[in-house]
């Protein structure tokens, strides 16, 4: 056996494993980034604006300047995650020779290939990629990602769309678990996703990589009904630095997340924290504006 | 026996399955009165700074401290756990134990990229070499009289024991091996368990 090896896929997923329960941010600055890492948060996301902002701004958006990225990465001791354009490997080589600790191929920025994802099993540093449902997040994973996140509606402060990809997901590993060996390859078929996949999914009752939830995460009360639908973790973008009193929303976001089964105290910390970011109904939203229909 | 793994964040799973594997009772720990049903602690992998703040919220760090003061508590720290043992803390400390008479410096083999496996010979372990994960890992840059070193990597001692208190670099969960758990179990938490209940 070899005296080291790194980059492993124990050792990707690995982090990730370790990140469970927790809530990962969205942060534009080092103060952000330390007000996040005070509130009790697993890790930060570095980002030139937040997904809200991205929505706002338009035009096409692309991974973070390396100097806001190292700021972040020097004033927080927890992991730093950036994100890249989907199919965008150069970028991701970039973040990586940063050593940022996770790269996320998303959907918020404007995707760089409309039909291949990065193949991440070239990459020592590990990928966190989103998905709508079983198939999706199974492709992705056969790409070489270590971490899944559903998709939601970024930047929208709407629960709705976390709450539909997390229903889907639970509901399609259900179907895979109750299906019959003989029958697994033809549901592969139509989940569009490799079979030996598949079966790992029906031998583990779940996806074989940790699953969080992400866009639209905007009050302690989402973050604990995503628990309790299942996630593994939460992903707040925009829901903490757009709310009224960010300092208290992440406080209190991460408490509801540990504490996710007791309402009692998801009302205690639900208290004098401002209020949360103002939403967007999807029905206002036009096709153009979804990124969730990106790089499926 | 009831094994508990402090439940607040990180990877708990790993662990409790591991706790049943070895052929103890798994229990999470959240809250103060679930410390008291259990007869021997595993602080999980996990961001330090999370877990030793809500620790504190939770009026976990004074219980445990003074279970392990009073009764020889049995208690086993992986990676953020490590930390939270630690007497010492090189880099940014967050509120934690203090009980181990180690100096343990945060993320000293460097960001994620440079995580990786090695296979070890760890003291009291028999048999073939044990695979060691290591995320993010801390080292353990000192150890006090009474610590005793277990295992290396690379020369640098990766797990260590005093007396009730059990420390490792490395996430012994990450594989399908249970025996670092079952060391745990059988030859730290056992002993005192017994001594225990037959002083009583």
């Amino acid at each position: 056996m070899a005296e080291k090896q790194q980059g492993t896929f124990t050792v990707k997923a690995g982090l990730a494993e370790m990140l469970k329960g927790g809530v990962i941010m969205d942060v534009t600055t080092p103060e952000q980034a330390v007000i996040a890492e005070r509130a009790g948060a697993v890790a930060v996301m570095a980002l030139e604006r937040v997904p809200a902002d991205i929505r706002a701004a338009g035009g096409v958006a692309r991974m973070a300047s390396p100097r806001i990225v190292k700021s972040i990465m020097e004033a927080v001791s927890i992991p730093v995650m950036a994100k890249v354009r989907i199919g965008h490997f150069v970028e991701a080589q970039v973040l990586e020779s940063l050593e940022v600790d996770y790269i996320d191929e998303s959907e918020v920025l404007t995707p760089a290939d409309d039909q291949y994802h990065i193949d991440k099993w070239g990459f020592n540093v590990p990928f966190v990629c989103g998905a709508r449902d079983l198939g999706e997040a199974l492709r992705r994973i056969a790409e070489g990602a270590a971490m899944i996140r559903t998709k939601g509606e970024p930047g929208t402060g709407n629960v709705v769309e976390a709450v539909r990809h997390l229903r889907q997901v639970n509901a399609q590993i259900r179907l895979v678990v109750a299906t019959p060996d003989a029958e697994l390859a033809d549901l592969a078929k139509e989940l569009r996703a490799p079979l030996d996949l598949v079966r790992r999914v029906k031998e583990l009752g779940r996806l074989p990589v940790v699953n969080f939830s992400a866009g639209g995460v905007a009050s302690p009360a989402d973050a604990a009904l995503m628990m309790q639908l299942g996630a593994d973790g939460i992903f707040v973008g925009s829901g903490i630095f757009k709310s009224s009193n960010p300092d208290a929303m992440a406080r209190a976001v991460v408490r509801a997340t540990l504490h996710y089964n007791d309402p009692k105290i998801v009302a205690d910390v639900s208290e004098d924290i401002g209020e949360s970011m103002p939403g967007i109904e999807m029905a206002t939203l036009s096709p153009a504006d979804r990124m969730q229909d990106r790089g499926i | 026996m009831r094994i508990g793994v402090l439940a607040i964040q990180g990877d708990v799973r790993e662990h409790l399955q591991h706790v049943a594997s070895a052929g103890a009772q798994a229990a999470s720990v959240r809250t103060v009165s679930e410390l008291a049903q259990v007869q021997g602690l595993i602080i999980p992998g996990g961001e330090s700074t999370t877990i030793g703040m809500l620790m504190q919220e939770e009026g976990l760090i004074e219980a445990i401290q003074k279970r392990v003061a009073e009764e020889a508590f049995p208690v086993y720290g992986t990676c953020a756990g490590l930390i939270l043992l630690a007497k010492e803390v090189i880099g940014k400390s967050p509120a934690r134990l203090g009980l181990m008479d180690i100096v343990a410096d945060r993320n000293a083999y460097g960001r994620q990229v440079a995580s990786f496996e090695a296979p070890l010979t760890i003291a009291g372990i028999p048999g073939e070499t044990f695979l060691a994960v290591f995320i993010r890992a801390p080292q353990i840059t000192k150890l006090g009289p009474d610590v005793t070193p277990l295992a290396y990597h690379q020369g640098q001692v990766v797990m260590a024991q005093q007396g009730s208190l059990l420390v490792s670099s490395f996430h012994p969960e990450m594989t399908p091996d249970i025996r670092v758990h079952q060391y745990f179990i059988n030859k730290v938490a056992q002993p005192i368990v017994r001594n225990a209940t037959g002083a009583s």
